[in-house]
C-alpha cells in the first residue's frame, strides 16, 4: 500500500514539477451578460494576448482599478489587441446590478458572471481585485493581486513584452 | 497476496504512466493558494480589555492545492484555526483537511465526488458555498452530476451531507452536529441557445427550476413536543427576459412545512419571490429589485441557530458599502421575514461637456428599505394565536409590508477624476438600522444616521500617490448627553458620532504605508469615547501581499453577502500573508 502510495506521490511531484506545459484556462463554465455559458477554457483573443480581472460592484479598489483601465483600454487595443475580461465575483444578490452598472460606468470590457465563485476557486483567487495576464495561448504569464494607483503600467509593460 | 496484486497494479500504473507520460505530463497542472491570518492580542485597558482570556495569538490559515489534467481536476484545502481569531467560531479550532474533491468534465456530463460547491439559480433553496473572511463553509460531502445533452440545457443534481466546522459527516451525533441528507436537482434551459431561430432573436430567455429535499433522521433528536417532519422539500422557478436594453428576471421559491428552532417550531409553509427590472445603456444604468421572504429559513440540522447548516440563500439587496464608517452598520437578512426594494442608478457625465470636464464624471444614487411582513393571528383550537409553537404560525398578505421597518439606505456618490494628478470620491448617506433585530440588542434605540465621506487621490508622480480620507458618522438621538440607563451601559458600546481619517502612501507596485484614527468622540457614555488608531504596512509582489498591522480594532461586524460575523473589540499586531501560484 505504501509503496502504491509512495509512486502515486511521486507521479504526482514529477507531473507537478513539468506542469504548466499547455494553457492554464481551467475547465469551468461561467455566463456573460446575455446569460450565455462561456467555457473558459475555451477563451481566447485570436492569438493575442488578454487579460483576466477578478472584481465585483462592492469591491473599491477594483472600481478603481477598472477606471483606470477604461482610461487607457482603446489605446492599448490599438497597440496591442489586447481584450479585457472583467469576471463579475458579485452572488445572487448583486448579479442583477452588475450590467447597469458597467454600463452607468461607462466601461467597455467584457465581462463575465461567476456567481457561486467556480472559476475564482479554480484560479485560485482569494481576494479581489485579482488580475491576470495571459498570452496568445492560455499561459498566464503575469499576475498581481491588489490594486495601486498607477499599477496599469505595469501590466502594460508586461503585454508590450508579449508583442515582441 | 494483496500485496502482490497492489505491486502489479503500481507496476501496471507505472507503465501506463510511461506510456502516456508525455501527453500527460504536458497536461498537468498544480496551482494553489495559501493565506495566514495571525493575530497577536494584548491587554488595552482603554478600550475595556483587561482579560484576555488566556488567549495572546489568534491563527487562521489555509492551503489549497489544484491539480488539473485535461477534463479531469482534483484539489484539496486544508485549514488550521490555532486558534480561531477573535471573533469566528469556536467550533473552528482545529487543523485538518476540510476539503477535498475529484471533478471530471468532459462538456456533455461533468461528475464530482467530495466537497461540492453549487448553487441554483439565485441560491434561495439551494447554494453552498465558503467565505473566508467569515469563517464559513457549508459545502455538501458527496456528489455533483452536471449533464448538458443538448447547447443550452443544463441538468444538476447533488447529494451528500453539509459541512458544519470539524463535526463528523456521520450519522449518529448529538442534536447541535447532527445535520440530515441534503438533495437536489436542477434544470436550466436557454431559448436562445437550444433554439436555432433563436440564436439572434433581440428577445433573451432562459428559464429554470429546481428542487431541493432534506432528510433528517429526526429520531435521533430527542424532541418531546413535536413530531418534526423526516423530509423537508423546497421547489423554485425562474425566468430571465432581455429585450434591447432592458432586461427583467424574477425567482419564486417555496418550501414546506420545516418547523425549527429558528421559526420558533411553527408548520406554516415558507416562501419567497425575488424580481429585478434594469436598464442599460452606455453612461446609464438603472435597476430596481424587489424581493419579499417569509419563514424561508431552509437548514439541513432544524436546531441550527444564526448562519448554521444554512441550504440556501437569501440573498441582502441592499447597498454594500466599502467604507469604514458607513459599512459599520451593515445589515443582515432576517430569514423569518423581509419586504425589501432597492432602486439604482449609475450614470456618468460624458467626457468634455461642462459637467463632466476632462475626464467625465460618474454619479451613483442608492436607495434601499427592509421591512417586515405583516403576520396575522390564526385561530387555533378556538383561540387567536400568534406565531405560536406547534401551529401554523401566522397568517401573512403577501402585499402587506408591515410598520416595522429593519433598515433603510439612501446614498448618493460622485467619483471625479479632476485632472492628471487628483482624483476624488465623496459620498453622502442616510441610514436607518433597526440595532434591536439586526445585532440582537434588546432595547436598544435604532441608529439613525448622517454618514459623509470624501476620499482624495493624488498622484505624485507615476510611481507613488497619497490618498486620504475623511468620514463622518453623526446620529440623530444617541450622542452626547443622550440619557442611557446605565445598567444598560454596554449597549452603547461603539454608538454615538464618530470621525475617521485616514493616510495613505503607495509605491507602485509593492509598498503602501497606512495611518488611520476611527474616534467614537459623540459616544453618550464617557468611558466609550475612544481612540482607535491603526497603522498598516502592506506589501504586494505579484500575486503575494504581505500586510502587517497594529493598532486597536472597534467592535463591529463583518458582512459578506448579508452573512455577517461580529468582531469583538482588540488591541495588538495582526499579520497577513496571502499567495496563489
Amino acid at each position: 500500500m505504501k509503496k502504491l502510495f509512495a509512486l502515486l506521490v511521486a507521479a504526482l511531484v514529477v507531473t507537478g514539477l513539468h506542469a504548466q506545459q499547455k494553457s492554464d484556462l481551467p475547465n469551468v463554465t461561467v455566463k456573460d451578460l446575455q446569460g450565455k455559458d462561456v467555457n473558459i477554457a475555451k477563451l481566447s483573443n485570436n492569438g493575442k494576448p488578454f487579460v483576466l480581472t477578478f472584481w465585483a460592484t462592492w469591491c473599491g479598489p477594483c472600481i478603481k482599478e477598472h477606471n483606470a483601465l477604461d482610461e487607457v483600454y482603446s489605446d492599448w487595443q490599438k497597440e496591442t489587441g489586447v481584450k479585457i475580461f472583467a469576471v463579475s465575483i458579485d452572488d445572487s444578490r448583486t448579479t442583477a446590478k452588475v450590467k447597469p452598472f458597467i454600463e452607468g460606468k461607462g466601461w467597455e470590457f467584457e465581462v463575465l458572471l461567476d456567481v457561486n465563485g467556480d472559476l475564482k476557486r479554480a484560479m485560485n483567487v482569494s481576494n479581489p481585485p485579482h488580475t491576470f495576464l495571459f498570452d496568445g495561448k492560455g499561459k498566464i504569464v503575469y499576475q498581481h493581486t491588489g490594486y495601486f494607483d498607477g499599477a496599469e503600467e505595469d501590466l502594460y509593460e508586461e503585454i508590450l513584452k508579449l508583442k515582441n | 497476496m494483496r500485496n502482490n496484486i497492489l505491486l502489479v497494479l503500481a507496476l501496471a500504473l507505472a507503465f501506463g504512466f510511461k506510456a502516456s507520460a508525455q501527453s500527460f505530463l504536458e497536461n498537468s497542472q498544480v496551482s494553489g493558494s495559501f493565506q495566514t491570518d495571525a493575530q497577536y492580542y494584548r491587554l488595552d485597558k482603554g478600550i475595556d480589555i483587561t482579560d484576555l482570556n488566556g488567549k495572546k495569538l489568534g491563527l487562521n490559515g489555509f492551503g489549497k492545492i489544484n491539480y488539473t489534467n485535461g477534463n479531469f481536476s482534483a484539489g484539496m484545502r486544508f485549514e488550521a484555526f490555532l486558534p480561531e481569531l477573535n471573533g469566528f467560531r469556536p467550533e473552528l479550532n482545529g487543523v485538518g483537511l476540510a476539503n477535498f474533491y475529484a471533478n471530471y468534465d468532459n462538456g456533455f456530463i461533468g461528475v464530482t465526488v467530495g466537497d461540492v460547491y453549487d448553487q441554483f439559480g439565485s441560491g434561495l433553496v439551494f447554494r453552498t458555498y465558503e467565505e473566508w473572511s467569515l469563517g464559513m463553509d457549508n459545502s455538501l460531502r458527496g456528489v455533483r452530476t452536471v449533464i448538458r445533452p443538448t447547447q443550452g440545457v443544463t441538468l444538476k443534481g447533488v447529494y451528500g451531507r453539509q459541512r458544519y466546522y470539524w463535526a463528523p459527516y456521520s450519522n449518529d451525533l448529538d442534536a447541535k452536529n447532527y445535520r440530515g441528507i441534503v438533495r437536489g436537482i436542477d434544470g436550466e434551459w436557454d431559448l436562445n441557445q437550444s433554439i436555432p431561430a433563436m440564436n439572434d432573436a433581440e428577445l433573451k430567455v432562459s428559464m429554470g427550476g429546481s428542487f431541493v429535499s432534506k432528510m433528517q433522521d429526526t429520531t435521533v433528536v430527542n424532541n418531546l413536543f413535536y413530531r418534526i417532519p423526516v423530509n423537508v422539500g423546497a421547489a423554485a422557478g425562474r425566468i430571465n427576459l432581455a429585450y434591447g436594453r432592458f432586461a427583467f428576471a424574477t425567482e419564486y421559491a417555496y418550501k414546506i412545512n420545516d418547523p425549527s428552532a429558528i421559526n420558533n417550531f411553527i408548520y406554516k409553509n415558507g416562501q419567497a419571490l425575488m424580481s429585478s427590472l434594469s436598464y442599460s445603456q452606455k453612461g446609464l444604468g438603472v435597476v430596481l429589485q424587489v424581493k419579499r421572504t417569509d419563514n424561508m429559513s431552509f437548514k439541513s440540522n432544524f436546531t441550527g441557530m444564526e448562519n448554521d447548516h444554512d441550504i440556501n440563500f437569501l440573498p441582502p439587496i441592499n447597498y454594500t458599502h466599502t467604507h469604514s464608517l458607513p459599512s459599520m452598520y451593515t445589515y443582515s437578512t432576517q430569514p423569518n421575514g423581509e419586504m425589501a426594494a432597492q432602486f439604482q442608478v449609475n450614470y456618468t457625465i460624458p467626457k468634455g461637456t461642462w459637467l463632466g470636464g476632462r475626464y467625465g464624471t460618474k454619479l451613483a444614487f442608492n436607495m434601499s428599505q427592509v421591512n417586515d411582513i405583516v403576520r396575522d393571528s390564526i385561530m387555533v383550537n378556538g383561540q387567536m394565536v400568534l406565531n405560536k409553537k406547534g401551529t401554523l404560525g401566522y397568517a401573512s398578505n403577501f402585499f402587506a409590508v408591515s410598520d416595522h421597518r429593519f433598515f433603510r439606505d439612501i446614498n448618493f456618490e460622485i467619483d471625479k477624476k479632476i485632472s492628471k494628478d487628483w482624483h476624488v470620491t465623496a459620498q453622502y448617506i442616510n441610514l436607518y438600522y433597526d440595532i434591536e433585530t439586526i445585532e440582537g440588542h434588546a432595547g436598544a434605540p435604532v441608529v439613525e444616521a448622517n454618514i459623509g465621506f470624501l476620499d482624495v487621490t493624488y498622484k505624485i508622480n507615476k510611481r507613488q500617490s497619497l490618498r486620504f480620507e475623511l468620514q463622518g458618522l453623526w446620529e440623530k438621538e444617541v450622542k452626547k448627553g443622550y440619557a442611557y440607563d446605565e445598567s444598560e451601559k454596554k449597549d452603547y458600546q461603539k454608538r454615538g458620532d464618530w470621525a475617521f481619517g485616514l493616510l495613505e502612501y503607495t509605491i507602485t507596485p509593492h509598498w503602501s504605508f497606512s495611518i488611520a484614527d476611527k474616534w467614537n468622540y459623540g459616544n453618550p457614555v464617557p468611558e466609550f469615547r475612544d481612540h482607535y488608531f491603526t497603522g498598516t504596512v502592506s506589501y504586494i509582489h505579484d500575486a503575494t501581499r504581505i500586510m502587517l498591522s497594529g493598532g486597536r480594532q472597534s467592535e463591529g461586524v463583518v458582512c459578506v453577502g448579508g452573512v455577517c460575523r461580529t468582531v469583538p473589540a482588540s488591541s495588538g499586531v495582526t499579520l497577513t500573508i496571502s499567495t496563489s501560484f
